[in-house]
């Protein structure tokens, strides 16, 4: 019976040795820090960034992150959340403390009615929309936001230039994220307020590829995707602003913001539309990581 | 429940009928999806596996890729396909990560068929002089089919609740709505769907309870030990015995 | 591949973060799953109830537990999340196994326990668990197998792990971060299989000589 006990007081052991192993190598994991989903982070200045499950959304949250070590902060990363609806009540209760956003669909996710469409209109109504606890620093006159894309040749063949353009072809089908379908600005917007019919095919991250296959007619493509260039696809104008103007804008918790303000805004400052897409690049055709892309460019950018 | 209520009306709801995908279409695509996935890969894993099991060799690779193919995460190995087929063998590519899914089970359940048979039975087969093909078909295939049901009836309701990943590539099927649940972070959207999927599996579930009580063969007595194949929802395929 | 050259350090991070989750997740499950099987293994009454509910469990998809275990005050987007779904799933495979490992010991065995004068608590821990270790570690290794690829999905609800390369790698379509992914996942998966085996070879070393009876043929009896 001994070496039975013995045996497994051994197993048991070698368990339990390996169980700390593992959780003490885990912790130093350079995407996210701790699981800060409920209550606050336990030190009050280390300040945590998050991000979208959105890769250029990533690098921008890098690029912040890496800006306020360079001054000095501490800081902790939480990426990857997910989508709007997902992680806007972390910033609410504290958990997360800054955020890279888009003001657009921002402003949208708080007040669906707004006719707010030009970037400054835009910027002033989140402003008011936001919930006390939350505001934004300022704007960066880089953009990432939706906008309907279409080929060259389609554009072509049909004579295309604005969404109106679309209203009297027959058959077309869009392509964009599952939930496009019940966005304001989908497939209802189109209707509502260009007059344009068309079906809905979740397409998700193969839009482009399936735009430039002909599976699809119309694309929702961000306006910052590299491909636009690379796969010439033609981006339709929108002069009835079923978009809304989307600069990116970082979000943070009011009692932060003076702190950081100096830092962030800088940053914001020389981010440009054009930067933000070579940023792309360099993580989808180059295939560098959040890190080094935003080492680079805060050295370009005399930021570090 | 409040959620378990508006899952409900969810489902039932008249809004279910209209927009990009109607809740039946969906069903139809999934169903779709299930059965010819694990129709293709009975095709594949049948024969395979019985002739594992009527020569007795090549068990042990069989089961070791079995349990390897059990680790293939479902959602990655779609993404791949998808990427490297490209975006016109979409539906390939998916088919091709279910058949992957369900090829173990069913593999399982035509070697462990045929394995339960008592020799003795198949010793008398050959006493009596038939040839190895008349031995599978007239005494290993009848015998084995209960085990063998089982397997499919495991593999079928692997496959239908990992249909569910189609969606991520833009599939439809059951698991459009909840993506879009969880994008819009639309619970009751979630639950209704997944609600769907569950009683699509305890139908399916029942549908092959039955096709195995078709399935045991008359016994007469000690000499055959076919074994009616209990339900997979309460049964693990042992695969490293 | 110079893509999975450059991001080790990611992948490697990653993979610690997999195996910790889903390490939690197997021995939670495991834990649990061994008094519910015995429960239903003892009252056979209650063991067609027990076991058919319990295997209903890992027919639901993993996004509907997610939500429905928002209701019991988890954030949906958390680890918390992800783990208690795992151990949900794990104990959903593993307590059939703990029943049926039960079931296979040797009625004499325990008879002679019994007669031996080994009361309830100590029959279960020297002879009935120790007995149905082989049954039990099969499904164990089913369940190791199972939690680590599954646990992938853990990407789509903000939980780090080796999902993130398959979702990250689809949004910048570059296939080698979803292969390494993939790659990643069976390997460990496969790593774990094969310490589970030898961990069962250590611990359990009567097994070593007792094998499946292999189907035998009389090769010199052929047509």
């Amino acid at each position: 019976m001994s070496t039975a006990r013995t045996r497994l007081a051994v197993a048991l052991a070698g368990t339990a040795i390996a169980a700390l192993a593992l959780a003490g190598c885990a912790s130093s994991d350079p995407l996210s820090g701790d699981s800060t989903d409920s209550g606050d982070s336990s030190d009050s200045s280390t300040i945590v960034i998050g991000s979208q499950a959105y890769y250029s959304n990533e690098i921008i949250a890098e690029i912040y992150a890496q800006a306020l070590e360079g001054a000095g902060f501490t800081v902790e990363r939480d990426f990857n959340i997910g989508q709007r609806d997902a992680y806007l009540p972390s910033l609410e209760d504290g958990s997360i403390d800054l955020f890279p956003e888009y003001t657009g669909n921002l402003l949208q996710y708080f007040e669906p009615d707004t006719t707010a469409t030009t970037p400054d209109d835009v910027y002033a109504a989140l402003k008011d929309a936001l919930p006390d606890g939350l505001t934004v620093l300022d704007q960066s006159p880089a953009t990432d936001q939706d906008s309907y894309n279409v080929t060259a040749a389609f554009a072509e063949e049909n004579g295309l230039t604005s969404i109106e353009d679309l209203s009297g072809i027959d058959g077309l089908v869009l392509g964009g994220p599952p939930e496009l379908e019940e966005r304001p600005y989908g497939p209802k917007g189109l209707e509502e307020v260009y007059g344009v019919s068309v079906t809905f095919n979740p397409t998700a991250d193969t839009t482009v590829d399936e735009l430039v296959a002909g599976n699809i007619q119309v694309g929702n493509v961000y306006s910052a995707d590299p491909r636009i260039e690379t796969d010439k696809l033609v981006t339709l104008e929108d002069p009835k602003g079923l978009f809304l103007a989307s600069n990116v804008v970082p979000l943070v918790n009011a009692d932060l913001a003076d702190e950081i303000a100096d830092v962030i805004n800088a940053v914001s400052a020389a981010l440009t539309p054009e930067g933000l897409v070579a940023l792309n690049v360099e993580s989808t055709v180059d295939q560098r990581s959040s890190e080094d892309i935003a080492k680079d460019w805060l050295a370009d950018n005399g930021l570090s | 429940m409040n959620l378990l209520a508006e899952a409900f009306a969810w489902i039932f709801s008249p809004a279910r009928l209209t927009g990009t995908l109607p809740l039946p279409t969906a069903i139809a695509q999934h169903l779709a999806f299930t059965f010819g996935s694990v129709a293709i890969a009975a095709v594949i894993a049948i024969p395979i596996g019985w002739l594992i099991g009527h020569t007795g060799r090549g068990r042990e690779i069989a089961v070791f890729l079995s349990g390897a193919a059990r680790a293939l995460p479902a959602l990655g190995l779609v993404v791949l396909l998808v990427m490297l087929f490209g975006v016109n063998l979409k539906t390939e590519a998916a088919v091709t990560v279910f058949v992957v899914l369900a090829i173990p089970s069913i593999l399982a359940g035509a070697y462990a068929g045929i394995e339960s048979i008592d020799r003795s039975v198949i010793d008398a087969g050959r006493a009596m002089g038939m040839t190895e093909w008349q031995i599978l078909f007239r005494i290993e295939m009848p015998l084995g089919l209960s085990l063998l049901i089982g397997g499919l009836r495991s593999a079928t309701l692997q496959v239908v609740a990992t249909v569910t990943i189609a969606a991520y590539v833009g599939l439809g099927g059951l698991g459009f709505y909840i993506i879009q649940g969880i994008n819009l972070r639309d619970f009751a959207e979630i639950l209704g769907a997944s609600i769907i999927v569950v009683v699509l599996a305890l139908v399916l579930d029942g549908l092959y309870a039955l096709l195995a009580r078709f399935a045991v063969p008359r016994t007469d007595g000690p000499r055959t030990r076919a074994r009616v194949a209990s339900s997979p929802l309460t049964r693990v395929p042992q695969f490293s015995r | 591949m110079s893509w999975v050259a450059d991001n080790v350090d990611l992948i490697w991070a990653l993979t610690l973060d997999h195996l910790r989750q889903s390490a939690i997740a197997i021995i939670a499950g495991f834990v649990l799953s061994v008094p519910l099987g015995w429960l239903a293994f003892r009252y056979t009454r209650l063991r067609g109830t027990v076991l058919t509910v319990v295997g209903l469990l890992y027919t639901i998809p993993s996004f509907a537990l997610f939500a429905v275990l928002t209701l019991f005050g988890i954030p949906f987007l958390s680890e918390l999340n992800l783990l208690v779904a795992l151990t949900i799933y794990a104990v959903a495979i593993m307590t059939r196994s703990v029943t049926d490992g039960l079931a296979s010991v040797d009625p004499g065995a325990r008879s002679a326990a019994i007669a031996v004068g080994f009361g309830a608590w100590r029959r279960f821990w020297t002879v009935d668990l120790p007995l149905s270790g082989p049954v039990v570690l099969a499904g164990l290794r089913v369940t190791a197998m199972s939690t680590i690829s599954l646990a992938t999905v853990g990407a789509l609800i903000g939980v780090q792990n080796l999902g993130y390369l398959f979702t990250n790698g689809s949004q910048r379509r570059i296939i080698a971060e979803v292969f390494a992914g993939v790659v990643a996942v069976v390997i460990i998966a496969v790593i774990v299989d094969v310490l589970l085996m030898l961990a069962g070879r250590a611990l359990m070393p009567w097994t070593r000589r007792t094998s499946t009876p292999r189907p035998g043929r009389l090769r010199a009896v052929t047509a």
